[in-house]
């Protein structure tokens, strides 16, 4: 299986990261050295025969990938088209983050180092960092914003399990964006023994481009699936939800330069687009600089970086990486958005209907099909990016409320 | 020749540059706190502009940004206070900020008017040298603003050499590869500034982070041309009640015999 696959231009940022205006490295100098050494070895790394074969073991005997291609036969009956699940939730530790860190835990230990350090929003990406590490007996430090870490109980009480060291970001929304930040400085404080594994396909080049060759597994196996029940490797849409965007730059990366198919990105509409409560970064941002790169960012007019709002800590993020904002500027992907409400809504439907809890963050992804003007030869995927465990207390709530 | 250029002709030992943040404690304090400066013995201004997610950072100045930014502080706000200063302010004053909000306002924009109203230079720790060199070099050349890069001890030699021929004014050296507010082992920050200093630097180089007493101050002194406070200073601000008297006090200790 073609895991990290030949290039072409929308999977290829310039030499400096771009993807068209968006993307680069906006860091501080104190970053350079560790930010410069990454660059200029990850692609050699990942290209390494024995990095490959260590990877795919694990994601094969570890994570348990391939993970299925699931043809969902009542959803496809009420949606009227043919829907297809790419079962992430079915990774080792409940979602597709763990694609990334088993590789850049492997990357680290090329790179000689001895410290791990990650951010996280609803604590998924925090999960799968704390596993790799335990397996790998690296020593971990994930920063959580302290409101995430009051909403997403479960999650921390694993990383603690772990071994992982959970510190609270206790500055600005305390949220995901302010984690990011703490987990930066960090890795300024202490830049020779770390190495930061950045959870999604932000942060400064080259970190968008590795993060989203990691998380490239998702569209390599759904060809093969695809094509091995249809005859053709290619949908005629692929569906993700989008915060950082790590999930859908994984399942749409071996289609970007398939014209056919339409890829839909779901950003968090939260309260509604415009209601003042929402995560919808395209819809609300302008170009801007965050973590590092150059994107589509949700800021006031004076360039402060504004607070999102999402019922799902995963999508609660002012950004969306650079290959995102390339295929919204550049039309290539369509961007849709599902409100706190709709995403709830799915998630109960789709746990009735498919018998699959999905993640609040994956649910936005379903809330849109209906929109979507599907015809009944349309074949869509819709990645299916995590499971709703971590989400069980929100759901409670809401189930009492009905 | 800029002010800054003209200082280090006059004075090149223990220069000393202070840092404040623009709108702290008060909106309406960063004049006051310039005079302060300047009255007790600061060569250099360095004016922050306070943002959101301030990278480069450690705390104390991250949240004396919140604070001017609750204080309403924005970059026209900030120029429209500036309108006065070259009345009483003469010595060298440097805005210090992020990229981000500058590309909102507009970069030429940006300055021109800084210039206009008799800024000195620029220092943003997050323009990389590629848009440095692409875009932006221009601009704040065509402008008569001096910018001044940062370095750190993991700066390789040909990117040093080459920051300092893009650097004006002077050079930033950080003490080590830190946020700023994080204290420092100065034997070993001792190496580095030797180092820099048998490289014949086109610039002067003033070292930032972790300097917060006298004791630090004449350490990094040996070997460099001057330090940078600015931690310490927020920090003795956020307890003082009154400007004056806190400056007063905190710059005597760092500039006594």
């Amino acid at each position: 299986m073609h895991l990290f696959n030949e290039l072409t231009n929308y999977q290829q940022p310039s030499e400096e990261g771009y993807y068209g205006q968006y993307g680069g490295a906006y860091i501080p100098e104190m970053l350079y050295s560790n930010v410069e050494t990454l660059k200029n070895q990850y692609l050699q790394i990942m290209d390494d025969p024995a990095f490959k074969a260590e990877v795919a073991a694990l994601l094969k005997d570890y994570v348990g990938r391939p993970t299925p291609l699931f043809y969902a036969e009542r959803l496809s009956a009420e949606i009227g088209a043919k829907i297809y699940l790419k079962r992430e939730d079915l990774c080792h530790t409940g979602a597709h983050k763990i694609n990334n860190t088993i590789g850049q835990i492997i990357l680290a230990q090329r790179l000689g180092k001895k410290k791990i350090i990650a951010e996280t929003g609803a604590g998924q990406h925090g999960v799968a960092t704390a596993t790799v590490c335990a397996l790998k007996g690296m020593e971990c430090v994930v920063y959580m914003g302290e409101k995430d870490i009051e909403r997403q109980a479960p999650n921390v009480a694993r990383m603690k399990m772990l071994g992982a060291k959970v510190v609270p970001a206790v500055s600005g929304s305390k949220t995901l964006k302010d984690a990011t930040n703490e987990a930066i400085r960090a890795w300024i404080n202490e830049p020779d023994t770390t190495h930061y594994i950045i959870g999604s396909v932000v942060g400064p080049h080259p970190y968008p481009d590795m993060v989203a060759r990691f998380q490239s597994v998702i569209s390599a196996e759904m060809r093969t699936q695809l094509e091995e029940v249809t005859g053709s490797p290619l949908p005629t849409h692929v569906v993700a939800c989008v915060g950082g965007g790590s999930n859908a730059a994984g399942a749409f990366y071996h289609y970007l330069n398939e014209p056919t198919v339409e890829l839909v990105a779901v950003e968090a509409a939260g309260h509604g687009v415009h209601s003042g409560m929402s995560a919808a970064t395209t819809q609300l941002g302008s170009t801007g600089i965050l973590h590092g790169s150059k994107s589509i960012v949700m800021q006031t007019k004076d360039g402060q970086v504004v607070e999102p709002h999402s019922i799902s800590a995963g999508l609660d993020y002012p950004g969306i990486g650079p290959l995102h904002a390339f295929l919204y500027a550049s039309k290539r992907g369509t961007f849709m958005s599902a409100t706190d409400e709709a995403a709830l809504k799915w998630a109960f439907h789709l746990s009735e209907i498919e018998g699959i809890i999905p993640a609040l963050e994956t649910a936005h992804a379903f809330a849109v099909l209906p929109e979507m003007n599907l015809k009944p030869t349309d074949v869509v995927i819709v990645c299916l990016s995590g499971r709703g465990d971590k989400d069980l207390a929100t759901y409670m709530q809401a189930m009492d409320l009905k | 020749m800029s002010r800054l250029t003209e200082l280090f002709e006059q004075k090149n030992k223990r220069v000393l540059n202070v840092y404040c943040t623009a709108g702290y404690p008060q909106l309406n304090s960063t004049l006051e706190v310039m005079g302060s400066l300047q009255k007790n013995g600061a060569d250099i201004i360095e004016l922050g502009m306070p943002y959101s997610d301030p990278l480069a950072d450690g705390e104390v100045i991250q949240s004396s940004s919140l604070v001017a930014l609750n204080n309403g502080m924005t970059i026209d706000t900030l120029f429209d206070q500036l309108a006065t200063m070259r009345t009483s302010i003469y010595i060298p004053v440097v805005l210090m900020g992020y990229m981000n909000p500058i590309l909102q306002y507009g970069f030429e924009n940006f300055c021109i008017k800084a210039k206009s109203l008799g800024v000195d230079g620029l220092i943003l720790p997050d323009m990389p040298l590629y848009e440095f060199e692409q875009i932006y070099g221009k601009i704040i050349q065509d402008n008569g603003l001096d910018f001044i890069f940062l370095v750190t001890p993991e700066t390789p030699e040909t990117r040093l050499r080459k920051l300092d021929a893009l650097s004006s004014g002077f050079l930033y050296a950080v003490s080590s590869s830190a946020t700023t507010g994080t204290d420092k082992d100065f034997s070993k920050v001792a190496v580095y500034l030797e180092r820099l200093k048998s490289m014949q630097l086109k610039n002067p180089f003033l070292v930032g982070f972790g300097i917060k007493d006298k004791a630090s101050f004449d350490a990094v002194n040996i070997f460099a041309n001057g330090a940078i406070i600015g931690s310490a200073y927020i920090q003795a601000l956020s307890k003082g009640n009154n400007v004056e008297t806190t400056t007063k006090t905190f710059l005597e200790r760092v500039l006594s015999n």
